[in-house]
């Protein structure tokens, strides 16, 4: 491992000390947190499964019905008795903070028009009808999993991060400075012993020329 | 913002239309692309079908650094591809190194 390209001081050696030791619980810190973000991700992770499931399901179910719908009337009415407007389903977005990473919050705020259909009963089969309450029932889960399946994501990409900087931390910045700091300590020690040795020779000297 | 959105083809989303959630018809990717640009300042959650889903997994890539808007992708009329499933996996793959999900069914 490459040491640091600086001067080898005291100084230098007490910075670098300091810096090792932030360095050192950054890491411990770090590790620590991402410890905790895997253990909350794979909670999450498998509940997202769960509801992922449970939603492909229940899609499926509201599909083959609406595919029914539709092929008991003729294309145009039903596509006429769809293209009406509906007051929109109102939901409310927030957000969450799971280990720092901000993730959306979204419920599905309670809407009084629930059930209420575009189109005339007398337009349509009892399909269609039956499909669109179905998907009605459905959507509060569907937008459930999309919140989870964003905080997934999001979690994903940050604990990648995360190990990331976990790995320089432990993998070159700690080495580095720790061989930095052996480094300095080295030429320190020797730089003493030079001058040692040169005041014992300059002593020697001074006492052969008083003789 | 607050409002839902689904994107795909048309016979998907129609049952969409009368439970209130504002459909926007795509038949390709690029169409899909176009609209997603559109409407993603000012939809929180939209459903995308995962055909289309699949076409741009890269373009969708982009929506992961924000809270919002929510993504997820929805089986169409033909029914699922197993795309969202595969997404799941990865994810924890990205994240944990192994898959822990379906890990017992590949064995």
């Amino acid at each position: 491992m490459a040491r640091l390209n600086v001067n080898p001081t005291r100084m230098e050696l007490k910075k670098l000390k300091a810096r090792l030791k932030t360095a050192v619980r950054g890491h411990k810190l770090l590790k620590d947190k991402s410890d905790e973000m895997i253990r909350r991700f794979s909670i999450i992770i498998r509940k997202d499964k769960a509801l992922r499931e449970a939603v492909e399901a229940d899609m499926g179910g509201v599909l083959g019905q609406f595919a029914l719908a539709r092929s008991l009337s003729s294309g145009e009415v039903v596509e006429q008795a769809f293209s009406m407007p509906v007051s929109p389903v109102a939901i409310e977005c927030g957000t969450d903070n799971v280990m720092g990473v901000e993730v959306p919050k979204i419920e599905v705020a309670e809407s009084e028009n629930t059930g209420s259909l575009p189109y005339s009963f007398a337009g349509l089969t009892s399909e269609a009808d039956a499909s669109v309450e179905m998907l009605v029932k459905v959507l509060p889960k569907m937008v459930e999993l999309a919140e989870t399946e964003k905080t997934v994501r999001m979690l994903a990409a940050e604990i990648e991060r995360n190990k990331r900087r976990v790995n320089a931390l432990e993998y070159v910045m700690i080495p580095q400075l720790e061989e930095t700091i052996k480094y300095i300590s080295i030429k320190l020690d020797e730089n003493e012993r030079g001058a040692q040795t040169r005041l014992m020779k300059v002593k020697d000297m001074l006492s052969g020329d008083a003789e | 913002m607050n409002k839902m959105a689904v994107v795909g083809d048309n016979d998907s989303i129609m049952v969409f239309k009368a439970a209130g959630v504002d459909a926007f018809g795509a038949e390709d990717e690029k169409k899909a692309k176009e609209i997603l640009r559109q409407i993603a300042k000012d939809y929180s959650v939209i459903f995308l079908t995962e055909e289309l889903a699949e076409e741009l997994r890269d373009f969708l890539k982009r929506f992961n650094e924000s809270p919002y808007p929510a993504i997820l992708c929805i089986p169409s009329k033909k029914g699922s591809t197993g795309f969202g499933m595969e997404e799941l996996r990865k994810a924890s793959e990205k994240a944990l190194g192994i898959d822990i999900l379906f890990k017992d069914k590949n064995r």
